[in-house]
């Protein structure tokens, strides 16, 4: 009895939270409320704001107003709205890269592997997650410059790889944003009941069937949880197509060149990809798979 | 009352300032270019203690900042920046004391008022040994008031795999025209002021579009340019800005012509890869102090300038940046300065004749026309994002 008027007594801060409910609410949200509003929110509503303004074409200074030449510049000029479809299809490609890669390897590590296997491919999968995002691309272009790798691999049978294109900035984006595919994958087949499959092949269903018609379904919201990591990361990304697309422009590379030339059109531009991705899930909330992640 | 009085006489001595410069003369090339009034620095005063520099990396080191410090108790604080573009818009958020800018950069900063005139008396090192070349440009002189002290200079050349191409090529159609032999091989420096290079292509091979400075472009002019840049997009392997990037694409064997400085020559360290000016001339890029116009150190920037114009100052920055020193005194205070000077031809003004400094393209055409308005850096700007597509 004693003891347990003295823990009160010790906990006065308890005590006094426990009256003020509201309080207590707000002690708990205000730090993540600061953060979202405050750092996260107010930032990119600065920059966003910036893409009314419009740049004094004698000294090519920032002047603060309004005009909506900017937006209307991503739709008239072709150089941008190519830039932009080519883009959407960069990161389309890679989300569908990252699925076919990511959809045989979960079912091989959940179902087939072995323990240590299946430790080591996850390993080997996170590992690379560990180097630098740099480290990686300049890796890639080591990789596949003309006296690369896969030059020197191919040459024995008289081929040569791909210089740097678009396909190329495919491949690095996809090596890029591969685990952030792979683990919920992966996480989502080793959850689905052994006696699925069991009762799959009990009703006659070879094993595409039994993919195609038992796991794919189970797994929907684990593919979009991940293609909104790979979709959403390489539409923004301008590094890759920098450094192994050779002259492929995305729509980071035209952010890139403008941010201290043109800054209204660069945040007009930054407009496009939050477009794409909201599109993209909206059209994931229908399929209601949003619902289940 | 005190307040007013004084805001009435500084009115006043602004007033007179703004006459006197309406009255002054045009300058040697015969341009007039309309530049905020802002007065320049009159006597030395007591230093600072600090100075904010905004540079290219290499153009401040310990090696020659310890002793300047020592000297002047103003204390050193560099910032590197990438490109010109950024070195602009770190000037204008006036942070920072003094920048180390191209031409593509300088001429922008003295039209926006973004620096200030100097007053050369007060460097006296600024002398008669600066490179011929490096005086009186239109991209740091305006009006005949001098805004920049020369740093150095170097030439945008054109750099070859000879095994590939057997000999230097004697023109720039190798990165330019569609039925080059290395197409697809063929990278181009990735920012706005190289349609000035297209322009020099120009002036060599269609003389009837009329271009006299590859800075002073009308619309026609400008159009054939991006022309001559979309033709090129079609054959180019990959654009660079990245100098790594650009070294590792001309060992990798990507890249076997293109656009390049002597010093990434160096870097590459093969045999193979030289350079070579073509007969059309090039480009380049001439760099210069600028003073801020809202420092609060200015005599630390003034002693900075008159520190680095040294000869042997000078000397060492531009062998630790490999380019040519503007100050050719440095050239002959030794046999290792003057294998550098040979190296970057710091002394050869035939050579850099050839070679148009990099200078920000402005309505006021600055070759001198002007029955004609002349497409300033925010259209080559919006010109150049769409050669990529």
């Amino acid at each position: 009895m004693s003891t347990t008027i003295t823990k009160a007594g010790n906990r006065p801060l308890s005590a006094y939270l426990y009256k003020r409910a509201k309080l207590r609410l707000f002690s708990l949200l205000a730090l993540p409320m600061f953060w979202i509003v405050g750092v996260y929110i107010l930032s990119l509503f600065l920059l966003l704001v910036t893409a009314f303004w419009f740049v004094d074409p004698f000294t090519s200074k920032v002047i603060v107003g309004f005009t909506l030449d900017n937006f209307v510049s991503i739709f008239t000029v072709p150089a941008y709205i190519s830039t932009s479809i080519r883009t959407l299809l960069i990161a389309l490609a890679v989300t569908g890269l990252s699925v076919l890669f990511a959809v045989p390897l979960g079912i091989y590590m959940a179902k087939i592997a072995k323990p240590w296997v299946r430790n080591a491919l996850a390993v080997a999968i996170t590992l690379p997650l560990w180097a630098g995002y740099l480290v990686k691309i300049i890796a890639m272009r080591l990789v596949f410059t003309e006296e690369g790798f896969f030059n020197w691999a191919l040459a024995p049978f008289g081929l040569s790889g791909p210089t740097f294109s678009i396909p190329i900035v495919i491949l690095t984006l996809t090596y890029l944003w591969f685990p952030y595919m792979a683990l919920p994958v992966f996480t989502a087949i080793r959850q689905i009941p052994p006696n699925l499959f069991d009762a799959s092949s009990d009703m006659g269903a070879k094993g595409f069937t039994t993919i195609y018609r038992v796991v794919m379904p189970l797994i929907v919201p684990a593919i979009i949880a991940g293609s909104v990591f790979t979709f959403s990361l390489s539409l923004g990304d301008y590094l890759a197509a920098k450094f192994t697309g050779g002259s492929t422009q995305m729509i980071g590379s035209i952010i890139a060149a403008n941010i201290n030339l043109n800054p209204p059109v660069a945040a007009a531009f930054s407009m496009v990809p939050i477009a794409f991705v909201v599109i993209y899930l909206m059209v994931a909330r229908r399929t209601g798979s949003l619902e289940r992640m | 009352m005190k307040g007013k009085k004084l805001s009435i006489l500084s009115l006043l001595a602004v007033s007179a300032m703004i006459l006197s410069s309406c009255s002054s003369s045009d300058d040697a090339s015969g341009v007039k270019i309309e530049v905020p009034d802002i007065p320049m620095h009159e006597e030395m005063g007591d230093f600072e203690g600090e100075l904010n520099i905004v540079n290219w990396a290499g153009f401040v080191d310990p090696k020659w900042t310890d002793k300047f410090e020592a000297d002047t108790g103003c204390k050193v604080k560099p910032r590197v920046a990438g490109t010109s573009d950024e070195m602009v818009t770190l000037m204008r958020t006036g942070q920072y004391d003094i920048v180390s800018a191209s031409g593509d950069a300088a001429l922008r900063l003295i039209v926006g008022g973004d620096v200030q005139p100097l007053n050369v008396d007060l460097i006296p090192n600024f002398g008669d040994e600066i490179a011929t070349g490096m005086r009186n440009n239109i991209y740091d002189t305006v009006n005949g008031k001098p805004y920049g002290v020369p740093i150095g200079r170097g030439a945008n050349l054109l750099q070859y795999n000879d095994d590939v191409t057997k000999g230097a090529p004697a023109s720039w159609d190798v990165v330019w025209e569609t039925n080059s032999p290395y197409k697809g091989k063929i990278t181009a420096y990735d920012a706005p002021i190289y349609i000035a290079d297209a322009a020099v292509y120009l002036m060599y091979h269609k003389p009837e579009l009329g271009i006299k400075n590859p800075y002073a472009l009308d619309k026609t002019q400008l159009d054939a340019a991006i022309a001559l840049l979309k033709q090129q997009n079609t054959i180019v392997g990959e654009y660079w800005s990245d100098a790594v990037a650009q070294i590792t694409s001309f060992v990798g064997g990507n890249t076997v012509v293109g656009t390049s400085w002597e010093i990434l020559r160096k870097f590459a360290a093969k045999p193979n890869i030289k350079t070579t000016l073509p007969k059309e001339g090039s480009t380049g890029w001439y760099d210069s102090w600028l003073v801020s116009s809202k420092t609060k150190n200015v005599n630390c920037a003034y002693a900075w300038m008159d520190y680095t114009s040294t000869a042997s100052v000078n000397g060492a920055i531009a062998v630790n940046f490999g380019m040519a020193p503007a100050n050719i005194a440095y050239c002959s205070s030794s046999p290792t300065a003057q294998a550098h000077c040979d190296e970057f031809a710091a002394e050869d003004e035939e050579f850099f004749k050839k070679i148009w400094p990099w200078t920000t393209p402005i309505e006021t055409c600055v070759d001198g026309r002007k029955d004609v308005k002349c497409t300033s850096f925010q259209e080559w700007t919006n010109a150049w994002l769409t050669v990529k597509g």
